[in-house]
């Protein structure tokens, strides 16, 4: 990316230094402000990485996934698993909750592509087996089901870096190394040749089918990496919350969430998910605080419903290629 | 133990009557305008809600409530889509989803400032009545819902065939491109479909008050429960609509009894799963799913 101008989008460097400088600001937000702000942009961060992963699928391939909290449920109930049971450590727990998970995504695809299954009855299905899969893992008495599955309490001599658990600026750093790798495997998928074979099925499988782009392969491989992303997230997730529920973390309401933050943020594009994840945290935080503040129960629903509703009507592209938009007269170089 | 199984598959299919009424509303809208109604659980609550309220507030029994229902959401269902759902028409599925599920944050959130989280259920005397049809007792208000609903159902295929509206409505579902051509003015069928689509929900929300507790939260297993029926039968097939409706109702009746309650919605996703693999036309639907 660094070199004199990138040949495809035109972008100099400054796009770098603007990047690196973004980065550096994130790396220091736990020097910066207090826990509860700490907390918060943990939040900002998860939901930044897993909406990255999603909008693998959706933004650069063209595939509508409604069940994404099946992933996380899987990585995060294969790193507690491994944890909990038997003492195994989320350093292999989380990839192997990865592995999982990709499995699990190449099969639903594989299923669905096989069949061809499209457009929204591709999105239907993997609601299907979102849900098919919640209900199972609610009915399952090794792992707790409805009731839920708990970690035990950090030990005394807990050496965060080994085992992953810490405390809240621990956390902060996980998901910010998360979401800066996702940011780097998505560009450098997106912007190479699988990322421009990507972009030929969303705009046109068929023509780009009778150009020889593979494109059940590349489909299936999509939905593997966005899975096993997604995966890495619910680890990470699980870790820090110290508890699982079915309903919560693989529910419709999940699935829901982590779609949010990409499409208001801006689909297909790399920072959209981040500045999506930042909207859809803070105006769920502050609705939630009016609500409490009023006492006026489900007000913070119909806050976050109507600021939703007002973002998909006046900026349906998403609010990053909005502020593109609007900052495009200030750059001289256009 | 026959007499049970029987009992199970009559309480099945009446329930399951109801649920064909609410999976032809989102049907109706998806044949017409190819949207895809998130939030049409959330409707059905809102039917339930004034179901509820109608009883206690004006002791007004199920039925009419269903009428009254069904009126006051075919007029949200209008003013939705005239101000805001038509601009969303032929946009791109996730923007679409998005928009349905603000709409179903909103509503959800209302129900909360309303109605409260907490269940609402309806003392009437009708819940402790029965019929007994040939040894089989059934309760009087399942049975009322089940009629009321075939009843409304049966009206809105007579309508869609015999009326000219009805005939818009299909011609504009067939084909938009020629309906416009020979003078249909798609943004008023539009209007009207989103109005029986919602109307469906409501009153079906209103029959069903007396035998569920309304609560904010019930809502997406409504969307979901919809969503099975829609695509077991095909999706934009009143017909379908109506018989998958019915085979959830027995089926899930069944699962309860044979397998276990908790697993009865795991045996409908099995089925969804297979119907999308094997028939993603549905059942009855012949046209376009591919």
């Amino acid at each position: 990316m660094a070199r004199e101008r990138n040949a495809r989008t035109g972008r100099r460097p400054r796009g770098v230094v603007a990047a690196t400088a973004f980065f550096c600001a994130l790396f220091l937000v736990p020097h910066l402000l207090d826990d509860a702000w700490v907390a918060v942009f943990t939040l900002v961060l998860f939901f930044a990485f897993v909406g990255q992963a999603w909008n693998l699928m959706m933004g650069h391939v063209g595939l509508l996934s409604l069940g994404h909290a099946l992933f996380l449920g899987i990585g995060g109930y294969a790193t507690a698993l491994l944890l909990g049971d038997y003492g195994i450590s989320p350093w292999i727990g989380i990839p192997a909750g990865a592995v999982v998970a990709a499995v699990v995504g190449v099969g639903i695809a594989w299923l669905g592509f096989r069949f061809s299954v499209r457009g929204v009855y591709f999105a239907l299905l993997t609601i299907a087996f979102a849900e098919f899969f919640r209900i199972l893992f609610s009915n399952w008495p090794l792992i707790g089901g409805t009731g839920g599955y708990f970690l035990r309490v950090v030990p005394e001599d807990n050496v965060p870096l080994l085992s992953l658990r810490g405390g809240a600026d621990h956390f902060y750093y996980v998901f910010f190394v998360l979401f800066v790798a996702g940011v780097a495997l998505s560009a450098r998928l997106v912007r190479g040749r699988i990322g421009m074979f990507w972009s030929a099925i969303r705009e046109d499988e068929e023509a780009a089918r009778a150009l020889g782009v593979k494109s059940f392969r590349l489909k299936v491989l999509a939905v593997a990496v966005s899975a096993a992303m997604t995966a890495c997230g619910g680890g990470a997730f699980a870790l820090m919350n110290g508890s699982l529920f079915p309903n919560t973390l693989m529910g419709m309401q999940m699935s829901i969430q982590i779609i949010l933050a990409p499409i208001i943020g801006g689909l297909g594009t790399l920072f959209g998910p981040f500045v999506g994840a930042v909207f859809v945290v803070l105006v769920l935080e502050f609705s939630r605080d009016l609500g409490q503040t009023a006492g006026v129960y489900g007000l913070s629903t119909l806050i976050y419903g109507l600021t939703v509703l007002g973002v998909i009507l006046y900026m349906p592209e998403g609010i990053w290629p909005h502020l593109v938009r609007l900052a495009r007269p200030l750059r001289r170089d256009r | 133990m026959a007499e049970l199984y029987l009992k199970v598959a009559a309480s099945g299919l009446l329930i399951g009557t109801v649920y064909a009424l609410i999976a032809i509303g989102l049907t109706i809208i998806f044949g017409v305008m190819r949207v895809v109604n998130f939030a049409h659980g959330e409707m059905v609550v809102m039917g339930m809600y004034l179901g509820y309220a109608l009883w206690t507030l004006f002791a007004i029994p199920a039925i009419p409530a269903a009428l009254i229902a069904a009126v006051v959401l075919f007029g949200l269902g209008v003013f939705l889509q005239v101000t805001v759902v038509s601009r969303f028409v032929g946009r791109p599925q996730h923007s679409q989803f998005i928009l349905f599920i603000a709409f179903a944050l909103v509503i959800t959130g209302l129900h909360l400032m309303l109605m409260g989280p907490d269940a609402r259920s309806i003392m009437a005397p009708i819940s402790f009545e029965t019929y007994s049809v040939g040894g089989l007792r059934l309760d009087a208000a399942r049975v009322q819902a089940a009629a009321t609903a075939l009843v409304m159902i049966l009206a809105l295929i007579a309508f869609l065939r015999f009326t000219f509206i009805g005939r818009a409505i299909r011609a504009a579902a067939d084909n938009p491109l020629g309906a416009e051509v020979v003078g249909i003015r798609s943004g008023r069928v539009y209007a009207i479909t989103a109005g029986i689509g919602l109307a469906c929900a409501g009153a079906a929300g209103a029959l069903v008050s007396p035998l569920f507790d309304a609560q904010p939260f019930l809502a997406p297993e409504f969307t979901l429960l919809a969503f099975i029926i829609v695509i077991i039968g095909g999706l934009g097939s009143l017909t379908g609509a109506l018989v998958g409706g019915l085979l959830i109702g027995v089926a899930e009746g069944f699962a309860a009894l044979l397998i276990n309650p908790a697993m009865k919605s795991m045996f409908s996703y099995g089925v969804l799963i297979a119907v999308l693999l094997f028939r993603p036309a549905g059942l009855f639907g012949g046209k376009e799913a591919r």
